[in-house]
Order: C-alpha cells, then structure tokens, then sequence
C-alpha cells in the first residue's frame, strides 16, 4: 500500500521535474544567493534568455544564516545579497571577491548619495541594490496625533497596541536612538540606559514580532509598529489608514548590496548579471515587484507615480539626515546579545 | 449511548482542531492581496503564479524527493537497528539507545552545526548527498523509537517457535517478526517523513547550491512576507494527499473486510 | 541470538554521524579561542550559571513539561478511540491525523495567528453571538496551544500503534474473570500501554524543550527560551563555544529528567528508552 502511494508520488514529480530541469545542462551557470522573494522571478528569466545560461537561484532568511552558508566552505555563489554591516564584516574575513566596475558601466545611474558609504569605501566590494529606512507605521485611526517622534512608542495611551521588531539591533537601535545615542555605540552606559528604557516599555507592548506585523497591522490589531520602510509601501497599499513616519531623532538606513563571494566560480558573469540588474527597465521591475526602494535613479524615474513620489520609500534628504547605517559589532556582540537577554526575560 | 456520541464529539474536536489552520490557509489562498490580515476578495491567481514559478517547483521536487528517500532508508535501516537493539543486553544497549537519541534531544541548530562541521572535515562538496545523509540522520533514530515498543510487545517466543519449526531465520524474521511490529514501522515511516518535510535547519546548513527544499524557500520570505502563492501550493499538496488517501481507503475496505461466504476473519 | 548482528550496520553509521558530531560539540564546548589558538577551558560551561541563563532553562523545561502532559491527556483518549475502530477505518483515521502535520510548520503557526488575532476569526464568531472579544495570542495558553498544536500526533502515534495490537483475549480474560470496564482499562490495557506512553514522551519532551518557533510566533517575542538561546550563540553572535556549552547543560539535564520518567517503566525486561 506505502509502496503504490510512494511510487505514484515518485511518478508524478518526477514528471514535473523533467519539464522543468530540462536537457542541455552544457550552458553557463550562475549561482545566485538571495533573501527570499526578492526579487521579480521574470528579471531572472530574461536574464537567462538573453545571457543563454542558467540560473542556480537559492535564498537566505537572515544575513546570519547567510553568512554561515559562505564562510563555511563548500559551496560556490557568484553573487550574494548581504546587508551593510554583514559586508563589512564578510570584507575584512576576507571572503569576498573585489569588482571590477569596468564591467558595471550600469553603475553610473546609481544615485551618488548611496555609494561610497563607511561599510565599503569607494564600493570595491559591492554595488546596492535596494535600501530602506526604519520608522513607525501607525494606524490613522487609533492615533490622532502628530507623529514624529521615538516617544509615542512609550507612551501608555496605546498600552497593549505597540509592536516592536524582535531583533536585537533594530529594537535597542530604537532605544538608543530616542536617547540621542549612536545605534552603533559599544559604550556600556548608554547600551545599559537603552535596556532600562525597553524594560520600561515592555508593559505597553503587544509583541516583538517578525514579518507577522504586516499581517497585524492591516488587519489592525495595533496602533503603531517599528517597520522597514519597504513592508509599509506594501501596507498602506493594503490599508488606506495606515500612514509611516520617520521620527526627528533619526533611525536606521540599510542598504542591501550585491556582492561576489570569494569562491564564486564565474566572476564574469556575476559581474554581467550586476550590470543587467542595473539597467533602468531592470531595477524598476525588481523594485514595483519588491516595493522597497532602488538606489537607481534612472530605474526610480521609469516608476509609476504613487511608488516613485512616496515619501515613505523616497523620503526627502531632510528627512534622512539623522540616519545611520549599522556597523558591524564585531566582539561587542556579545554584549548587545547579554543587553537583549536581559530585556527579554525580564517578567 | 451517550458514551458513544461523546466518543464521536471528542474526535471530531481533534480533528477540528488538527484541521483548523490548514482550513484558513487554503481559504487564504484565493484572496486577492498578499496579507493575510485582510479578505479582498475571490482570485486564483496565485494558483496560475504556481505554475510558472521554477524556483518553488524545484523546491517542491528535493522537498518530496528528499522525504521520500530519506524515510523509506531510514526506515529499512532503522527497523533492522530496532531489532538489533532488542537482541541485545546491558550496557551496550543503554549506550547505544542513549547515542542513538541525540538527534531526538538535541536543538536542530545543535545537529545542523554538528553535521556541518563533519561534512566540512572531511572536506565534502555541500549538494543532494549531504541533505540526504543529514536527513537520514535525523530520521533513523525516531524510526527505532516507534518499533521498539512494539518488539517489547512481542511474544518472544514466536520467532524462536517459528524457527523450531524448522523456518530459517530471515524466514522468521520475514514472516513472523515483522508482521508482528508492523504498526510500529509504519508509524515510524510517517514520522519520519513528516520530519523530512518540514526540516528548514539542518536542511540550510548541509545543502548544496541549486538544491533547496520548500521549508528554506518559505522560512526564507520570512523577511519580506509569505508569498501566497506558498498557500496555494499547500493547498493543492493537501488536496491530492486526501484524494490519495480516499483511493487507498476504497481499495482497504475490499481487502480488510472481505464479503466472500465461508472465509473466516 | 543471531539478531543483534541486525544492528551493526546502524552502529558504524551511529559512530560516524552521531558520536563524532558529540565529540566536536564537546570540544567546542570545552574550548576556547584565545590569542589565535585553541584552550581548553571550562569557562563556556561556567558562564551559564548566571541567573538569567538558568531561568531561561527553567522556563523551557516547564514549558516542554506542561506540553508533554497535555499532549498525554489530550492524546491518550484519541489513540484509545481510533484503536478500537475497524481496520480500514482506522488506518484512514490515523493518516488524516498525520496529514496535517505534512504541511509547513511556518504556515500552519501563521495561520493560529489569523484564527488568534483580535480581529481574527475566532474572535469574529465570538463577537457575532455577542461576547466581547478574547485575548486568545501573545500569551502563555496560546504558546501552549501552538505547542500542544505541533506535537499532539508524535505523542497520539506510538500509544495507538501499541494499543491497535493489545491481544484481544488479555482483555476477554479479565472480563470472564469479572473485572469491569474501569479495571481493565487500569490493569490490562493502561500497564500493557505504558511502552507507547515512554516512547511518546520521548517524541514530545526531548524536542519540546529545544523548540523555540512557535513561542516566538504565538508568544510575540515575550519569551527566551532555551533553543533561542542556543541559535543566538549560533547564528548570531558567532560564539560556537557558547552555544555548545549550553547545548551540553541542556542535554545533561533533560536526560536527567528522562532518567526519572523511565522509572515508571514498570516491566523490568530491559529499557526500550533511556538508561
């Protein structure tokens, strides 16, 4: 009986697979290593057309696990999606491979602002391509006031309707940042007040979540949630009162590049598929797709107009002055990781 | 009377409760928006997205590859490890039970690290062979967990009378043992595939490029949100594993309660 | 007898992918990387003993121990019932009870949270017959919900796959001899059922303890439980030493506890679980 149902589950994949996989395996590969759903899975399909090669495409969830894939050993990307401070971090191990920019003329349409940046100077390791802010979407409903601040999120009115991320750097950078303290600092009077300002939160949050704020904020079961700026583009598409604010203290400003491992084993064409993804049509498909923000300038022109003059994904120079971008913490890791224990157990 | 209606009541809660998510999420993958915090309204389009998405079809094809392979050699190796064990005696076999538990007892991220840093020491290419052995790993041992009570059912006398019969022993084996444990082993293989199919952990440590299963694919949209076409594949997987079910059913019931005159049950 | 010979293919295999893996968890544990060399040291495992490591340990361990009770509870009666049907029946019964668990373990959490949630639709059925709404997420029942949720089968599949085979004439005995339906449920088929409950509580404990998934989901973060702990060192702050002292701790004390269960093993024959 096992047998007959494995052998018809057998049967019918395996017929799927071979309509997928195909013969000719004799063409060009390229490895690619990506966060998941990030990209429109067309742009990889034109990519292989035109190029005649084919795409190995796996995906990661966190820079972490990311990191561990590659620094192992073992396997072989030719291009990574890493975030600003893992770069930073994956340069000085020495894991990745410089570019030559010769090969990215597309490099030229990228805005100035967003290149040569303190975690790759002069950008000899990596070309961006999407980045984001973090702020506050807040439930136009529930909250009447003007938000511009850090404070509103300590605030007892909305005791029980506050959500915060659950990740360590992200939530402490928010602390910090209210009290007017790098997001980067290792200084261990100014980490200890940021834990004794979320432990005096605490009470008045719903949860620390993950992606689930999405899910919760559209269907409103919060007022107010720390989000990426990217997830509240998709947010106030699906809730018309929903509304993000970048608060005056300043926040983070992430970037998420594209990069070659070290043992990348077609570094050409790597740098060809970085080069296409940078062609204008190319970036706006992958940011309509995405809904975060393209550091192309050229590619934001070719938007449609509600994504492309919205101020939560293109926020005006003003409003990003305060902003920071993570550094890696190198051994002061520990320290945050002990900072956040304490918070989190706290009862 | 009563008792039976509550018996009845009892289960379907179970099942009630068992089914519940798996309703919203089937429900959930005809709604017209990427959130599942709003209804807006009937489409199937992430089901036509499905088709034309390669890169969840292959996740979709190591996923039941992996599963399948991994619970039917775990399986075969496991049943004849239990039966092994439960020949022997002393501290060997407490040593031996207690190692063999360690994948059960340990974190996932414990025994992907672990197993990873073997593959990395013997210098392994990461690919389908590691996620295969890595997943083989996890399973044997839940395998010797479901058969061995069912050794220590086991009137040990049987196979032994078997064999003063004059049967030989992989006769014995064949015809007596296993019959014998044969709900253990079936439950086992379930266990086992379960596990197999839904292990992101150690799967994303002991993989290879170009080999991904559905558990990395979904756990990696953590970031950016769920893809609904995911539900829509979870829903179709459901669909046809109750169609596969009601078949095998219909083809038990002949077998199991055959209606021909004179045969005794 | 020629049957443990059976078992040497799964010794080697045992040796290369489980005991070699413990060791290198030992090492790392006992390890230290200081001025660019290795040391040994047993600081990792000291570390641990700080307060808010060991509640955290605490709080999973109870965590794993209310789940494995209610699973027991829960799970007994349906393997009793789903026993008692006749074959066929059964066998579909006891399938449709795993399927669920074929789907993605991300997918069904998230779909508590649209079931849980304020405006979820629980909630929506409560408010339609008139009630206010439930605070049904981000507290401790529902992370045992989630719990209770994910293991319920593992627990429900060893009990049935015992019960299904209890010799019908142990029980047709005790009913000659005048025992009546509550006596032989204690005397008869409770005590012969006890290896599956062993082996259940093994299925469900052990991982049990180590999860840490569905009390971020369902829990909202608020807890730091103990395989969170461990992925941190892990993943996080890269600190592999740590992670496995603490991995080591976890693995001493829930073999403690299992020691203990395995003295309710009331049939001396030899062990079927932990020493």
């Amino acid at each position: 009986m096992r047998k007959i149902k494995a052998l018809v589950l057998i049967a019918i994949v395996a017929s799927i697979a071979f309509s997928l996989v195909g013969c000719g395996e004799d063409k060009p590969v390229l490895n690619v290593y990506n966060w998941g759903d990030y990209i429109d899975p067309e742009v990889i399909e034109q990519f292989e057309e035109e190029y005649n090669v084919k795409v190995n495409y796996d995906t990661f969830a966190t820079n972490e696990d990311m990191y561990v894939t590659i620094a192992k050993g073992g396997t072989s990307y030719d291009v990574a999606f890493p975030s600003d401070y893992m770069i930073e971090r994956m340069i000085a191990e020495g894991l990745l491979e410089k570019i030559n920019k010769d090969n990215i003329p597309n490099m030229k349409y990228i805005d100035e602002e967003f290149l040569d940046l303190d975690f790759d100077q002069n950008n000899e390791y990596s070309v961006p391509y999407m980045w984001g802010t973090v702020g506050i979407l807040y439930n136009k409903k529930y909250v009447k006031e003007n938000v511009d601040s850090w404070d509103i999120l300590w605030n007892d009115e909305y005791k029980g309707q506050i959500l915060m991320l659950d990740s360590q750097r992200d939530s402490i950078g928010v602390a910090l940042k209210k009290l007017g303290y790098s997001l980067n600092t290792r200084n261990l009077d100014e980490l200890e007040k940021a834990k004794e300002e979320l432990i005096k939160q605490k009470p008045l949050v719903y949860a620390y979540v993950g992606d689930e704020v999405k899910e919760l904020m559209v269907g409103e079961e919060a007022a107010l949630a720390v989000v990426w700026s990217g997830d509240a583009v998709a947010m106030i598409r699906e809730n018309e009162n929903l509304a993000y604010a970048i608060p005056k203290e300043g926040t983070n400003i992430w970037f998420d590049n594209m990069v070659i491992p070290k043992n990348a084993q077609n570094k050409e064409l790597a740098e060809e598929f970085i080069n296409f993804m940078n062609r204008p049509e190319i970036a706006a498909k992958n940011a309509e797709y995405i809904g975060y923000s393209t550091p192309n300038t050229a590619a934001r022109e070719l938007l449609p107009d509600e994504l492309k003059n919205s101020h939560v994904g293109y926020p005006s120079k003003e409003e990003i002055e305060n902003t920071e971008i993570f550094l890696d913490l190198k051994d002061a890791l520990t320290l945050y990781d002990k900072i956040w224990l304490e918070i989190k157990s706290h009862r | 009377m009563v008792k039976r209606v509550l018996k009845k009541l009892y289960i379907f809660l179970m099942f009630l409760f068992l089914y519940a998510p798996i309703i919203v999420l089937i429900v959930f993958s005809f709604n017209d928006s990427r959130s599942r915090g709003t209804w807006k309204g009937f489409t199937l389009k992430w089901y036509a997205e499905l088709f034309t998405n390669s890169e969840i079809l292959s996740a979709l094809y190591y996923t039941i590859l992996i599963a399948i392979l991994a619970s039917v050699i775990s399986t075969i190796v496991g049943t004849f490890a239990a039966i092994g064990i439960h020949g022997m005696s002393g501290y060997k076999k407490k040593a031996v039970l207690n190692l063999n538990y360690l994948p059960v007892l340990n974190p996932d991220i414990v025994t992907a690290v672990s197993l990873m840093t073997l593959f990395k020491f013997f210098r392994l290419e990461f690919g389908f062979v590691t996620l295969l052995l890595s997943h083989i790993t996890f399973c044997i041992p839940y395998v010797i967990l479901s058969v061995l009570p069912k050794l220590r059912q086991m009137n040990k006398h049987l196979p032994e009378a078997a064999m003063d019969l004059g049967a030989t022993p992989f006769y014995a084996l064949r015809k007596v043992v296993i019959p014998e444990i044969k709900p253990g082993i079936v439950s086992g293989a379930l266990i086992a595939f379960t596990l197999s199919i839904d292990d992101f952990v150690i799967s994303f440590f002991n993989k290879g490029v170009g080999v991904t299963n559905l558990s990395i694919t979904i756990y990696s949209m953590a970031r950016r949100g769920i893809n609904p076409v995911i539900n829509a594949l979870s829903a179709l997987m459901f669909v046809s594993l109750l169609i596969l079910l009601l078949i095998i059913n219909k083809r038990d019931q002949k077998n199991l309660n055959p209606k021909k005159k004179g045969e005794a049950i | 007898m020629k049957m443990k010979i059976f078992s040497y293919p799964y010794i080697v295999w045992l040796a290369i992918f489980i005991v070699v893996p413990l060791f290198l968890v030992l090492f790392y544990a006992v390890t230290v990387v200081e001025g660019g060399s290795l040391k040994f040291t047993m600081e990792n495992l000291k570390r641990f003993l700080d307060k808010n490591y060991l509640d955290v340990l605490w709080v999973s361990i109870k965590l794993a121990l209310e789940t494995t009770v209610i699973t027991l509870i829960l799970g007994y009666p349906v393997g009793m019932i789903i026993a008692k049907e006749k074959p066929s029946k059964r066998n579909t019964m006891i399938l449709l009870f795993v399927i669920p668990m074929w789907m993605n373990f991300l997918l069904r959490t998230y779909a508590w949270l649209t079931l849980l949630g304020k405006n979820g639709i629980v909630n929506s059925i409560v408010t339609l017959l008139g009630f206010k709404p439930l605070n049904l997420l981000y507290n401790d029942g529902a992370v045992l919900l989630g719990m209770v949720y994910n293991f319920l089968p593992f627990m429900v599949l060893p009990i049935y796959s015992v019960l299904v085979k209890i010799d019908n004439n142990l029980i047709e005995a005790a009913e000659d001899l005048g025992a009546n339906k509550y006596q032989i449920f204690a005397k008869v088929t409770f005590p012969l059922s006890i290896p599956g409950i062993i082996t259940g509580i093994t299925m469900v404990f052990m991982p049990a303890v180590s999860t840490f998934v569905i009390s971020r989901l369902l829990g909202g973060g608020q807890y730091m439980l103990i395989g969170n702990l461990i992925e941190q060192q892990f993943l996080w702050v890269g600190d592999w030493h740590f992670g496995s002292a603490i991995s080591i701790i976890m693995m001493i004390f829930i073999l403690i506890t299992m020691a203990i269960t395995s003295k309710f093993d009331v049939q001396k024959e030899g062990s079927s679980g932990l020493w």
